[in-house]
């Protein structure tokens, strides 16, 4: 038996997303990145935005987002997403525009944008991805490092008195006016990746009805920044990033 | 509505040239000496009238950002500035440039370096035409020397990005910003549907529509064989610029025995320098570059055997004249007349510094 003959339309239970293409990803096994593609594909497809939908990538792991997902796409200077964003959607204020954004990009070199973007209540969604690190460059210190975690340039583990507190920058977001929509998720279980979806999905509508600026972080993993098995590095962001990020919505406004 | 002649600032000008033109949006961040430009298009209300989208940014950074994702959409998007506020856009302007977006930039230029003074400088030649952010790229840069060239050429940057895909910037300075002059401001024109831009710009990310393949603007590329290739597309299309687009502007150079070569508000005091030398008996002309970059070489290098010396007259330390030299390539004498820091010269300097370096 075929395996085409197999997977009827009937049978499919679970099936790639149309919009994702068949390159091959260059995240490490256990990242969260895949899922979250895939989350964003699901929604923009369901939603049926396809041309309507421009991405954002930033400079970091998902600077390559755009071989990933068959939309449009700009990609942006490190941390310069949520402005690029602001003009996008101003000049085309039909059109679905979202950024995708890490740590680094979003809470260090990008705050300013990031903040302004959100306080003007620009109509898009920010996809937030923290994991605490910089993949890309090879594991170094985070805004979002949490205190004692060890990284490149914290080999001695984060010290407060020397780095600063790991920022909550979800928590500032949420203070600001221009903002309807803070939610922070996961996606390291089926039930969590369900739920992060209906978050996304919620941000993407509130984005084409005019509602502000949705933000939707994603607490996550970097196995290889972290020098943990997928499985180990689930668990610990489970027992060490959730408490200090704890899941669900930090603002939602109706 | 038809064109209709003002008495107004340069900056001013800038503002109504651009909404008249059909542009789509401005991004800037308020810098003395041309805060005029943000405050003309608030005041005007474009988005009003024309559907022109007006916003001031949090910082320069934002600013030439908005720009990149304006023009990323295929939109006629343009942001302003003065020469601290330009250096902070830099990494913008090379990502444009990188992307090969079209986009019109315009600097304001002060005295520097640092935060210097907000009196009027030309010593931001070399970061416009050599380089200015990193990477082998080139703006196409107009230097106007009245109010009536800093409106005409908005529509002239634009027309110009638009055909090369190409940044083009407007380097103006503190006087011919801020000077009112009588200008004839363009009948406006729409700005273009959706369909005209898909048409004009089909490179360009406006949502995935007909199954056509996604479109990406990027400057990145990792595999330095393509990245190459990249560089190599660029440089071919820079030549082409230089072939086809070299403006420039001469004033009694026919008979002249001496030559000025002089840009922007230098060049309306070298007219003066001209008049007064000819009254002297002296056969001075005045050479203008409008375009800096692509820079008149062969214009300069075809007086080279025809003049006893050239003197490249610039409100900075000596930028310009190494272009001079370079056209005419140890021809003839080239000599430099410059005041620093926001000192403006007199027509009496210039000719007497001609008169010391030249005679």
């Amino acid at each position: 038996m075929e395996l085409n003959d197999i997977i009827k339309p009937e049978n499919l239970v679970y099936g790639k997303p149309r919009l994702m293409n068949d390159n091959p990803m260059h995240y490490c096994p256990g990242c969260s990145h895949g899922v979250i593609h895939k989350l964003i594909a699901e929604v923009v497809d369901e939603m049926g935005l396809e041309d309507k939908t421009i991405g954002v990538s930033p400079v970091g792991c998902a600077v390559f987002a755009y071989n990933y997902l068959d939309i449009d796409w700009i990609e942006a200077a490190h941390g310069r997403a949520p402005a690029i964003a602001s003009a996008v959607k101003r000049l085309n204020p039909d059109k679905m525009v979202f950024t995708y954004q890490g740590d680094g990009d979003l809470a260090a070199i990008g705050t300013a944008e990031t903040i302004h973007a959100a306080n003007r209540g620009e109509n898009i969604v920010i996809v937030f991805v923290n994991n605490a690190i910089y993949g890309m460059t090879g594991g170094q210190m985070a805004p979002t490092t949490l205190e004692g975690m060890r990284t490149a340039t914290c080999p001695y583990g984060r010290d407060v008195a020397l780095n600063g507190y790991p920022l909550k920058i979800g928590n500032l977001l949420a203070q600001l006016e221009g903002t309807c929509l803070v939610t922070r998720q996961s996606v390291q279980t089926a039930a969590a990746v369900r739920k992060a979806k209906k978050a996304l999905r919620k941000a993407f509508e509130n984005a084409m009805a005019k509602k502000g600026t949705s933000v939707v972080e994603f607490v996550s993993t970097c196995s290889s920044g972290w020098k943990m098995t997928p499985e180990k590095a689930n668990k610990w962001m489970e027992e060490n990033m959730f408490p200090f990020y704890p899941l669900g919505d930090l603002k939602n406004v109706e | 509505m038809s064109e209709e002649i003002r008495l107004m600032k340069g900056n001013e000008a800038i503002a109504h040239a651009a909404i008249r033109y059909g542009a789509d949006g401005y991004f800037g961040y308020p810098i003395t000496p041309q805060s005029e430009i943000l405050e003309t298009l608030e005041a005007e209300m474009p988005w009003e009238k024309t559907g022109m989208v007006v916003l001031q940014a949090e910082s320069e950074v934002a600013a030439i950002n908005m720009v990149y994702g304006g023009a990323s959409t295929g939109k006629r998007v343009m942001t302003s500035s003065s020469s601290p506020g330009v250096s902070l856009k830099q990494e913008g302007v090379s990502y444009i440039a990188g992307a090969e977006l079209p986009c019109l930039i315009v600097n304001v230029m002060r005295g520097g370096p640092g935060l210097g003074t907000i009196q009027p400088s030309q010593a931001d030649y070399f970061q416009t035409v050599k380089g200015g952010g990193h990477g082998d790229y080139r703006l196409i840069a107009l230097a106007p020397s009245s109010v009536q060239e800093m409106a005409d050429f908005v529509a002239l940057g634009f027309d110009l990005a638009f055909k090369y895909r190409n940044p083009a910037i407007i380097l103006a300075d503190g006087i011919i910003g801020q000077m009112m002059e009588k200008v004839v401001l363009p009948p406006f024109r729409p700005r273009r549907t959706e369909e005209e831009i898909i048409a004009q710009c089909p490179w360009a990310a406006r949502g995935k529509t007909n199954g056509r393949k996604p479109n990406v603007i990027t400057s990145l590329e990792l595999d330095p064989a393509k990245m190459e290739e990249n560089n190599i597309r660029f440089q071919a299309k820079y030549r082409k610029i230089e072939e086809n687009e070299v403006r420039y502007e001469e004033f009694l150079c026919e008979d002249a025995d001496y030559l000025l070569i002089a840009f922007g508000s230098s060049a309306r005091i070298c007219q003066k320098v001209v008049e007064n030398a000819r009254a002297e008996g002296i056969k001075v002309g005045l050479l203008r570059p409008i375009t800096l970059w692509p820079f008149p070489t062969k214009a300069i290098a075809a007086y080279a055997d025809r003049v006893k010396g050239m003197l490249s007259v610039e409100l900075n330390a000596g930028q310009m004249v190494e272009d001079v030299r370079l056209a005419v390539n140890g021809k003839v004498k080239v000599e430099h007349f410059g005041r620093l820091g926001g000192i403006v010269f007199t027509p009496d300097e210039v000719l007497n510094a001609l008169k010391e370096k030249l005679f």
